[in-house]
């Protein structure tokens, strides 16, 4: 079992639950917009934490209630693509590939720059500012610094909505090669059922 | 034509140095309470919020007494401050710094507060998720970010330093050299008969300081809202 979650996330005045677990390869989370799913994947990160319940991942506990055990964001070691990007304005394309692979311990790094840059297509993108990118650069650019913050997981958070159609089958390629080449399990977030079926191993269906 | 005498250049280079060291020194007191009020709930915080706008609304001569109150040669803390590194304040430019420092301060923590609040979260959070500790991503993504709001707060409150009469004049007296500040200086050529271009130059020279800092912090300020715009 790669994912084993189990729970209860509070909201505003609204509770959101939340049961799965679910092997290695694409695990997709669906439900329509404004059910939760940025939030479960926010808990998963480490960025809210759940009231009850716990998640575990490869065997090893990241949350659990019973215990109160709560790993910190950084001690996750997961790679986040979020839905709005959040590339660091201040710093170029290389600063932002290269801000989680310096904090990774050496010897857990599993990645080089260039083997990121080439597998996404971004070598040449290097030294620009982030506000200088297309929706597609940007997003390919936010995985390749989620890939090369040595993560044990990805949590993406529907990466194609803010991309046209010819961009979104581009950025379905390198998901697709990122489950088949690197074989990093991966948490992926969508509110469209093609999309997943292409995808997705295994669909988590959220109830409404 | 306009060139300063050695007896104007003297108040202008005392008026620098005493704005200078106070921003510097209350510098650090700022950020930590810009940081505290736009980001921590905590008990008290409304208090602390009011405490720390004060001298913007209190008299300045009501600031300058209880300044001399606390930091008095009677004070509690000035006694601390002489007994222990032997350092006055009273008819002493370290208490018209400190004076200016006191008034500046509000003015400092409203600017800096704001640019902590314009930061956006989300970067941080995201600096998280890639492995950096809350002090590491405080060093890399919000400093960087907030810094062009932390030097527009630091030429305001040069600014409102440079200015600064009330409560310095209270507090540390008016002793030509020492304690007579622009402003002071000002106020005691009106005082004397006849002196009119004296103070006409030295209210030249004010003008230009305070025009001078204010344009800058604008100027830096205006800068602050590239943080937000990049996040889609």
């Amino acid at each position: 079992m790669f994912f084993d979650v189990d729970i209860t996330l509070s909201r505003g005045n609204r509770q959101i639950n939340a049961t799965f677990s679910s092997t290695a390869g694409i695990t997709g989370l669906f439900g329509p917009s404004g059910v939760g799913k940025t939030s479960i994947l926010d808990a998963m990160a480490g960025l809210i934490r759940p009231t009850s319940g716990h998640i575990t991942v490869a065997g090893s506990k990241l949350f659990d209630a019973k215990t109160k055990l709560n790993l910190p964001p950084e001690a996750r070691s997961c790679g986040y693509v979020f839905q709005d990007i959040r590339l660091f304005p201040h710093r170029n394309v290389r600063e932002n590939l290269l801000f989680g692979q310096k904090l990774a311990p050496v010897d857990r790094r599993w990645m080089a720059l260039e083997e990121a840059t080439q597998f996404l297509g971004i070598a040449h993108l290097l030294e620009r500012r982030p506000r200088t990118l297309s929706g597609g650069e940007a997003q390919r650019v936010a995985i390749g610094r989620a890939l090369l913050s040595a993560p044990r997981f990805l949590l993406m958070d529907e990466p194609l909505s803010s991309l046209d159609p010819a961009r979104r089958e581009g950025i379905m390629t390198v998901i697709e090669r990122i489950r088949d080449e690197l074989h990093l399990p991966i948490l992926y977030v969508s509110h469209d059922r093609v999309e997943l079926n292409r995808l997705a191993d295994q669909i988590v269906e959220l109830p409404c | 034509m306009f060139l300063l005498s050695p007896g104007e250049w003297a108040i202008v280079s005392l008026s620098l140095k005493v704005s200078m060291v106070a921003i510097a020194v209350i510098l650090p007191l700022a950020l930590a309470l810009a940081w505290l009020l736009a980001r921590r709930q905590f008990p008290g915080k409304i208090l602390v919020d009011a405490l720390v706008h004060l001298p913007l609304v209190l008299p300045p001569v009501v600031t300058g007494w209880m300044l001399l109150l606390a930091f008095g040669k009677q004070g509690p803390i000035g006694r601390f401050f002489e007994s222990t590194i032997g350092l006055g304040f009273v008819f002493h430019w370290t208490g018209a710094a400190l004076a200016s420092a006191v008034m500046a301060l509000p003015l400092m923590v409203r600017a800096m507060r704001l640019s902590f609040e314009m930061v956006d979260q989300r970067l941080e959070n995201a600096a998280r998720t890639l492995g950096a500790g809350p002090w590491r991503t405080f060093c890399s993504i919000t400093l960087p970010l907030v810094t062009p709001g932390i030097l527009a707060g630091a030429m305001l409150g040069f600014a409102r330093s440079i200015g600064e009469f009330g409560a310095t004049i209270t507090f540390a007296s008016n002793i030509p050299g020492e304690t007579r500040t622009l402003p002071l200086a000002i106020y005691s050529s009106l005082q004397v008969p006849g002196t009119d271009s004296e103070v006409f130059r030295l209210a030249c020279i004010s003008v230009a300081l305070s025009l001078g800092a204010l344009v800058i912090s604008e100027w830096l300020a205006r800068r602050m809202g590239g943080g937000k715009s990049h996040v889609l």
